[in-house]
C-alpha cells in the first residue's frame, strides 16, 4: 500500500505547509480539534466537508486572520503561528471575493502590489499580466458592482495572485456561480494552478468540486480530519462509513469475518444470507465485525440461478429514472435494500427491468472494500 | 398586487397627504408671510421683500449667525472622529469591560432633556474652571465642548449603521494582501464609510445650528448664537424679519437636501443602469 | 542593561498608561469612553451636590458644602430643603404631574398619527419611498425654534387659522388656542413627528410581505391580519418611537415656553425660570435631578428591551 501521506509525485519533498497538532476552541466549542496535515509543494489540496466542520476555521488560521488555540502552522519550514495576516507570504481568495468597492478592478489587482511598494511600471506590468490570465482585460476601468458574479470572481482571483504567492487559499472559490459556470472554471483553476506551479489549497463543501480539481483531499468531520488520499483512493477504498457515504452513494453490508487468505476476505452476513469476499490486504481477525462497502455502479445484472460469492437475489421496489443513468432499489428477502445503477444506454427504448422483477446481483472481490475504521 | 391592499390605498394616501400638510403648512406661513409688507405678521399688505433687506443690515443677527456656524463646524468636526471611534468600539469590539456602560452613554444624550444636559454641563464647566483653570470663564469653547458631547451620539448611531453593514472580509482581505491595521482604515474602511461620515458630520453641524437650551447654559456674556437671539426676538411675539431668516434657512435647507437627493437618484439609476448591462 | 532598567521596563509596560499607547484597540474604546464619562456622566455628579446646597444672592449663587465655621473647623453641610420644597409645594407637584400627562398623551397621539403615515410610506411603490422618506425628515434639517414659532402666527387670536375662520363666517370669537395645552400638544406631535415615522418606518419596512399572504390564505381579513401579525411585529418600533418622544417631552423647555404661554406648567421650564430668572441653581438642580431620576426608569427598561430584542435577533 503507497504512503497516502504524501502525493504520489512527491516522495522525497518537504511540506511547504505544516500543521502541527493545531486546535481551535470558541468558547467551548472545538472548531478545529487536533488537526496535522502536511500539504506539498504544487498540490491542489482540498478541505472536504459539510458546514461547521471546521475547514473554513483551519484556512482562515493558515491566512493569519485566527490564532490557533494548541498547535503551530510552519510555511516553507517559518513558523507563522503567531505572525499577523500581512506578514504572512500566502494569500487567499475570500468566499465573498471581499473586493474593494470603491476600486476599479485595476486598483483592486493593484491593492497587494501597492502594499509591498512595488515600482510603478513593472506593478502596471503585473496588472496586465494578472487580467490576461484570467481574461477580464475588457474589464479593466469597471468597478465591482459593474461585473457579473464570473467576472467578479475572476478578478478576485487576479488580486489574490498578482503578488506571486507560493501558496494560494481558496474558500470556497466557486460557491457562488450557478452550476453551469461552476464546471467550466473547475477546470480553469486547474489549469492556472498548473501553469503556475503554485500551492492550491481549497476549501469546499462540494464533493464533486473537491474530486474533479484536487491532487489530494482532507475530508473533514467536527474539527477533525476523517481521512486524506486522492480523489480515487477516497472514492474507491474510504476508510469509515462517514467517508463512504459522503462522496457518491454506496451499499453498505454488515457481517462478520470467517476466513482471511492472501489478501481475500470472506465475510459473512445475515442480511444478504450469504458470503461475501472482498480484497482487502490488512490482517483482520476472524469473527470481528465488518461492515463490507460496493459502490452502486460496481454490481453487475446476471441471469438468475447463479450461484457463488457475492451474489444476492431481490426482488426490484423502487426506479429512480435520471437520464444518464437509473437507480434500482433491490430489496433481499432479509428486507435489506441494495442499490444498482445501470447506464441508459438506449433511449425509450422497453426498460430491461421493471418493479417487483426478480433480479440476480454481483460484483467482483475487488470491487468493494472493508471499512475499519 | 393583492385585492385588500389596493381598496385600503386611497384611505392610507388621504393620510398621507394630510400629514404631510401638517408638517408643511406652518412652513409655507412662514415663507408667504416674510413677503409681507405689513408688519403686522398675520394682515396681509402686499408683497415686500423689505424684511430680507433689514434682516442683512441687521448685525446682531449677522454675527450670532457667524459664531452660530463656527460654533457648528468645529463641533460636529469633533464629533465626527469621537462618534466614529465610539461606533468602531461597539461594532467591531464584541466584548470588553465597560461595553454596556458605552452603549446607554451614546443612546442617553439622544433621549435626555436639553435642560439636564444644559444645566449639568454648566456646572461641570464652573467646577473646572475652579480646580484646573479651563475653559476658562464660558462663551464659544464651552458650547463647542456642550455640543460635541450631544452630537457625537447621533454620529455614533449614523456611523454604527454604516460599520455593521460592512463585509468584514473586505478588511481581512487588505491585510491578506499585505496592509497593516492602520493602512486597512484609511484605504478601505474610511473611504467606504464615507458617506455615513458626510451625514453624520451633516446631522451634528444641523444639531449645533439649531440649540438654544444647551447653550443658553453654558454660554457665557460674549457668546450669542443665532438660537439665542431668534428666541429672545420671538419671544415678544412674532417678527417678519424672523420670518425672512426662517425662509433663508428652509430654502437653504430644501437645496441642500434635494441636491442630495438628486446626487442618490442618479446613483441609483446609475448603478441599475450598469446592472442591467 | 541592568536588572534593575529591566523590571523598572517591565513594570512601565505593565502600566495602564503603556497599555493605553501601545494597543489601537485602547484608543478606540477609551476615548470616546472617557469623553462620556467626563463631560456626560460625571455632570450629574454636581447637579446632585449643587442640588444639596442654599441658594443664596452670590456668585456663583449657592454655598459651597463644605464650610469652614469658627477656628478653621470644617463641617459638611447637606441640605434637603430644595427637595422637600419640591414635594410639599403644589406648584412643583402640579408641573411634574402635568409633565407626565402631557408627555403621555402626546407620545399617544403622536403615535396614531405617525403610524398610518410610516405604513402608507412602507406600503407605497418603491420609487416613491425615498422621496417620502425625505420629505419626512427634511423639516428636521430646519431649525426647531423657528418651526415652534411658525405655529405662533397660525394659532394667535388674530392668527391665520382664526382670520381664515372668522372671514368665511364660521364664528365671530377668535378660538382660544394659543396659550392653551392644546397649543403645547400641537407643537409636540408636530416637532416629534419625524422621530415617530422614522423608526416605525424601519421596522414595518423589514416586515415579511408573505406573512400577510400567509395569514390571508390561512383565511385571516385585512384588518385581523393587521391586528394579529403587522401590528405585533412592529412592536419594537412603536416602543423606540415611543421613547424618543416621551423622554425628551417630559424635560421639553421651548415648546410650553412659546406655544403654552406663562401659565403653562411643565418641569423643564420650571427649572429654566428657577434657573434664569429666581437665580435658584440649588432648586434648579434639584428639579434636573428628580426629572433625571424619573426619566432613568423607563430609559433603563427600554435599553434593555432593545439588548433582548438584539441577542434574539442574532440567534435567528
Amino acid at each position: 500500500m503507497t504512503d497516502v501521506s504524501k502525493p504520489a509525485n512527491a516522495e522525497h519533498a518537504q511540506p511547504i505547509v505544516r500543521i502541527e497538532q493545531v486546535t481551535k476552541t470558541f468558547g467551548n466549542v472545538y472548531a478545529v480539534d487536533d488537526v496535522s496535515l502536511n500539504i506539498y509543494p504544487g498540490e491542489f489540496f482540498s478541505l472536504l466537508g459539510s458546514s461547521g466542520c471546521g475547514k473554513s476555521t483551519l484556512l482562515r488560521m493558515l491566512a493569519g486572520f485566527e490564532t490557533p488555540t494548541h498547535g503551530r502552522i510552519y510555511l516553507d519550514g517559518q513558523d507563522v503561528t503567531d505572525l499577523p495576516p500581512y506578514e504572512r507570504p500566502l494569500n487567499i481568495m475570500l468566499q465573498s471575493y471581499a473586493l474593494f468597492p470603491h476600486m476599479t478592478v485595476e486598483d483592486n489587482i493593484a491593492f497587494g502590489l501597492k502594499m509591498e511598494k512595488m515600482p510603478k511600471a513593472e506593478r502596471d506590468e503585473r496588472v496586465r499580466e494578472m487580467l490576461a490570465l484570467v481574461q477580464i482585460e475588457k474589464f479593466a476601468k469597471r468597478k465591482p458592482h459593474q461585473l457579473s458574479g464570473g467576472q467578479r470572481q475572476r478578478v478576485a482571483l487576479a488580486r489574490s495572485l498578482a503578488k506571486h504567492p507560493k501558496i494560494l487559499l481558496l474558500d470556497e472559490p466557486l460557491g457562488a456561480l450557478d452550476k453551469k459556470l461552476r464546471e467550466q472554471t473547475q477546470f480553469e483553476l486547474v489549469n492556472i494552478q498548473e501553469r503556475l506551479g503554485i500551492t492550491f489549497i481549497v476549501v469546499t463543501h462540494d464533493q464533486e468540486e473537491a474530486m474533479t480539481m484536487s491532487s489530494r483531499i482532507a475530508l473533514m468531520r467536527d474539527g477533525r480530519i476523517e481521512q486524506v488520499d486522492a480523489p480515487r483512493r477516497l472514492y474507491e477504498y474510504p476508510e469509515s462509513r462517514f467517508a463512504a457515504e459522503f462522496i457518491g452513494s454506496i451499499n453498505l453490508i454488515d457481517g462478520h469475518v470467517v476466513k482471511q487468505e492472501d489478501d481475500q476476505v470472506w465475510v459473512q452476513s445475515e442480511q444478504i444470507d450469504g458470503l461475501l469476499q472482498v480484497r482487502h490486504s490488512q490482517p483482520l481477525v476472524n469473527d470481528m465485525a465488518v461492515t463490507v462497502a460496493v459502490r452502486p455502479e460496481k454490481i453487475q445484472v446476471v441471469p438468475a440461478l447463479s450461484q457463488g460469492s457475492n451474489t444476492v437475489q431481490g426482488v426490484i421496489k423502487e426506479i429512480a429514472y435520471l437520464g444518464d443513468v437509473s437507480i434500482y432499489h433491490v430489496e433481499l428477502p432479509s428486507g435489506k435494500r441494495v442499490m444498482f445503477t445501470q447506464s441508459n444506454i438506449q433511449a425509450l427504448a422497453e426498460q430491461p427491468m421493471t418493479w417487483n422483477d426478480s433480479v440476480t446481483l454481483t460484483w467482483q472481490p475487488n470491487a468493494c472494500g472493508i471499512l475499519v475504521k | 398586487m393583492s385585492h385588500a391592499k389596493k381598496s385600503r390605498f386611497p384611505l392610507l394616501m388621504t393620510f398621507l397627504v394630510f400629514g404631510y400638510a401638517f408638517l408643511y403648512g406652518p412652513i409655507l406661513s412662514l415663507i408667504v408671510y416674510s413677503f409681507n409688507e405689513s408688519r403686522l405678521v398675520t394682515v396681509w399688505g402686499g408683497w415686500s421683500t423689505k424684511w430680507y433687506g433689514e434682516l442683512l443690515q441687521n448685525e446682531q443677527i449677522l454675527s450670532a449667525a457667524w459664531l452660530s456656524l463656527k460654533i457648528a463646524a468645529i463641533s460636529a468636526s469633533f464629533a465626527v472622529v469621537l462618534g466614529t471611534l465610539a461606533a468602531m468600539a461597539l461594532v467591531r469590539f464584541k466584548r470588553f469591560r465597560g461595553r454596556s456602560m458605552l452603549e446607554i452613554m451614546v443612546a442617553a444624550p439622544m433621549v435626555m432633556p436639553e435642560v439636564i444636559i444644559g444645566l449639568s454641563l454648566l456646572l461641570l464647566f464652573m467646577a473646572m474652571d475652579d480646580i484646573l483653570g479651563w475653559p476658562e470663564g464660558r462663551g464659544q469653547t464651552t458650547i463647542v465642548l456642550a455640543h460635541m458631547t450631544f452630537a457625537m451620539a447621533y454620529v455614533t448611531v449614523v456611523v454604527r449603521s454604516r460599520l455593521a453593514h460592512l463585509d468584514n472580509s473586505l478588511e481581512e482581505a487588505a491585510m491578506d494582501l499585505g496592509a497593516r491595521p492602520l493602512k486597512v482604515f484609511f484605504a478601505i474602511t474610511l473611504p467606504i464609510i464615507a458617506p455615513a461620515l458626510v451625514a453624520g458630520w451633516l446631522l451634528a453641524f444641523t444639531l449645533s445650528l439649531d440649540d438654544l437650551v444647551v447653550a443658553s447654559f453654558v454660554s457665557g456674556p460674549g457668546a450669542t448664537t443665532l438660537p439665542m437671539v431668534v428666541y429672545s426676538s420671538v419671544r415678544l411675539g412674532v417678527s417678519p424679519q424672523i420670518n425672512a431668516l426662517a425662509t433663508i434657512i428652509v430654502v437653504l435647507v430644501s437645496l441642500a437636501v434635494l441636491f442630495a437627493g438628486w446626487i442618490m437618484v442618479r446613483q441609483e439609476k446609475q448603478k441599475q443602469r450598469e446592472n442591467s448591462q | 542593561m541592568s536588572g534593575g532598567q529591566m523590571s523598572a521596563l517591565k513594570l512601565a509596560q505593565r502600566l495602564p498608561g503603556a497599555a493605553f499607547l501601545s494597543n489601537g484597540r485602547h484608543w478606540i474604546i477609551g476615548l470616546p469612553w472617557l469623553w462620556l464619562t467626563l463631560f456626560f456622566l460625571l455632570p450629574f455628579l454636581f447637579v446632585l451636590k449643587i442640588s444639596l446646597s442654599e441658594a443664596v444672592l452670590a456668585q456663583p449663587p449657592y454655598l459651597p458644602f463644605i464650610r469652614e465655621i469658627e477656628d478653621g473647623a470644617m463641617t459638611l453641610v447637606v441640605n434637603f430643603g430644595n427637595y422637600m420644597l419640591l414635594f410639599e409645594d403644589p406648584l412643583y407637584r402640579t408641573a411634574l404631574l402635568n409633565s407626565v400627562e402631557i408627555a403621555a398623551i402626546s407620545t399617544l397621539l403622536a403615535l396614531i398619527i405617525g403610524y398610518p403615515m410610516a405604513y402608507a410610506i412602507a406600503r407605497a411603490p418603491q420609487a416613491w419611498r425615498l422621496p417620502l422618506l425625505m420629505l419626512i425628515i427634511l423639516p428636521f434639517w430646519t431649525s426647531f425654534l423657528i418651526r415652534v414659532y411658525a405655529w405662533i402666527g397660525i394659532l394667535k387670536n388674530n392668527g391665520l387659522i382664526n382670520n381664515t375662520l372668522m372671514s368665511l363666517g364660521l364664528i365671530d370669537q377668535p378660538l382660544e388656542i394659543l396659550y392653551t395645552p392644546t397649543a403645547i400638544y400641537i407643537g409636540i406631535i408636530y416637532s416629534y413627528l419625524p422621530f415617530v415615522i422614522l423608526p416605525l418606518y424601519a421596522t414595518l419596512i423589514r416586515l415579511d410581505d408573505s406573512l400577510l399572504e400567509a395569514a390571508a390564505d390561512l383565511g385571516c381579513r385585512p384588518w385581523k391580519q393587521f391586528l394579529t401579525i403587522t401590528l405585533p411585529l412592529s412592536m419594537p418600533g412603536i416602543i423606540a418611537a415611543a421613547m424618543l418622544v416621551f423622554i425628551p417631552v417630559m424635560g421639553e423647555f421651548v415648546i410650553p415656553d412659546l406655544l403654552g404661554g406663562p401659565n403653562a406648567l411643565m418641569i423643564g421650564k420650571l427649572m429654566w425660570t428657577e434657573f434664569f430668572n429666581n437665580k435658584d441653581w440649588p432648586l434648579a438642580s434639584a428639579l434636573a435631578a428628580v426629572l433625571l431620576v424619573l426619566l432613568i426608569i423607563p430609559f433603563v427598561l427600554w435599553r434593555h428591551y432593545e439588548q433582548r430584542q438584539e441577542q434574539q435577533g442574532e440567534a435567528r
